[in-house]
């Protein structure tokens, strides 16, 4: 069997298929920026995890440290049992505090973690103690609706007066 | 009357046990292909030159095609996200329906009009001229040194094309929103990247598209080997293997997706 030109059209056709795959796995894809590194586990409940998705980022300042891995409902606290893996490189105090935010108004939802002062650090298994839970458009209307309402009745009584 | 009423109760009846007979004879062939390729498989050089013509001959087609689709995207897609001021998440847009499934689908499909009908119209025309017929009286089996190297090589192919065709879809979006409208190129390719996940999108888009690759080819060399030798028979399974094909890419697009993209995002 001799070479042929066909073989060196093929070759070129086959690099170029397996580089544009690369190509969409680094530039196109999270492959680049995702490193391989340990990470730890750790558990927080929330009362009301919102709109909060399996794969959501985990962030620490604005910047990334881990993504959340599962979400469950515990049916003896009656709570939402949120585990989220991070980055061993980035350590956090235990006392740090974990709430769940919302990029922009209408943006997908994360979980923020403010570090604390305290001396031991976060192992991996450890359940953070505070925690703040997804704000809820509705209640907040509500509750804005609410303290018009209060207010405005002062404001009869105080007319009536 | 009810003799009209017989006549056609008995050909919706031929017709269903006509196709149900087909269904059986395809694959009865499926299976004897993938047994025999091991001997074509083993001589390599019949696959590399069947990969020029179905691969190779079909960049063309699958790069315009893919520049254009990915082009057209970024336009629309800003159109729309402009609107709500989230013009730079054009870049997720147009790489997430890509690789999810515009890449596999519409690469599928020009695979499918592009080589899968040329596949089908040489075994076709191989049947029709009796070369098959005299492959087998001189002990060559047709379907080890005909059909195997040309199934594989569709197999090797599709996922390529399609890697190719949404590499260059995504520098499409990038050429109009980027270059064309100025769209920021930071937050571009950042979101972007922020939104696809390796294993979840575009590994998920490269088994869809091997899948096609599958049954394109498959539907493709068996209406080749299938076909009624005359020039009539092969001009009817030419058109019966791209619409099959097209019909069985969407659907199995659908199937597939609905395992891969469940309740997730």
């Amino acid at each position: 069997m001799q070479r042929s030109t066909m073989d060196l059209w093929v070759g070129i056709f086959v690099i170029a298929g397996i580089g544009a795959l690369l190509v969409l796995a680094f530039k196109v894809g999270n492959l680049g920026t995702y490193s391989a590194s340990d990470s730890y586990t750790v558990t927080g409940s929330f009362e009301n995890i919102g709109g909060l998705k399996v794969r959501a980022p985990v962030k620490s300042a604005g910047v990334v440290v881990g993504r959340v891995t599962d979400i469950q409902f515990s049916t003896d606290t009656f709570d939402a049992q949120v585990i989220m893996s991070i980055d061993s490189r980035y350590q956090f105090p235990k006392d740090t505090f974990a709430s769940i935010l919302t990029s922009g108004l209408i943006g997908e939802q994360y979980i923020g973690l403010a570090a604390g002062g305290d001396e031991a650090l976060l192992k991996s298994g450890d359940k953070i103690m505070k925690t703040n839970s997804a704000l809820v458009l509705e209640e907040m209307i509500g509750r804005f609706l609410f303290n018009k309402a209060s207010e405005g009745d002062g404001k009869e009584k105080a007319d009536a007066d | 009357m009810p003799r009209r009423i017989v006549i056609g109760i008995r050909g919706v009846g031929h017709r269903v046990i006509d196709s149900v007979w087909r269904l059986g004879y395809a694959s009865r062939f499926f299976l004897l292909t993938m047994l025999k390729s091991g001997t074509s498989l083993r001589r390599f050089g019949l696959i590399i030159r069947e990969v020029y013509f179905t691969g190779v001959l079909s960049l063309i087609i699958i790069l315009v095609s893919g520049l254009f689709v990915g082009m057209v995207l970024g336009l629309q897609g800003y159109e729309t996200l402009q609107r709500y001021g989230a013009e730079s998440a054009v870049g997720t847009m147009v790489a997430l329906s890509l690789l999810r499934e515009l890449g596999p689908v519409v690469a599928a499909l020009l695979f499918a009009s592009r080589a899968g009908s040329a596949i089908t119209a040489e075994i076709g025309l191989m049947k029709a001229t009796e070369q098959l017929a005299a492959m087998e009286m001189m002990a060559v089996d047709p379907i080890a040194r005909v059909v195997a190297p040309r199934f594989w090589a569709g197999v090797i192919s599709m996922p390529l094309l399609a890697a190719l065709f949404s590499a260059v879809g995504v520098f499409g979006g990038y050429l109009v929103a980027v270059v064309l409208i100025g769209v920021d190129e930071g937050s571009f390719w950042s979101q972007m990247q922020d939104a696809v996940d390796f294993r979840y999108d575009i590994v998920n888009g490269v088994i869809k598209t091997c899948v096609f690759g599958v049954a394109v080819t498959a539907i493709a060399v068996f209406e080749g080997y299938d076909a009624s030798p005359t020039a009539e028979g092969v001009s009817g399974a030419t058109t019966r293997t791209v619409v099959t094909s097209s019909l069985a890419i969407l659907g199995l697009d659908f199937v597939l997706t609905s395992f891969m993209f469940r309740g997730m995002s």
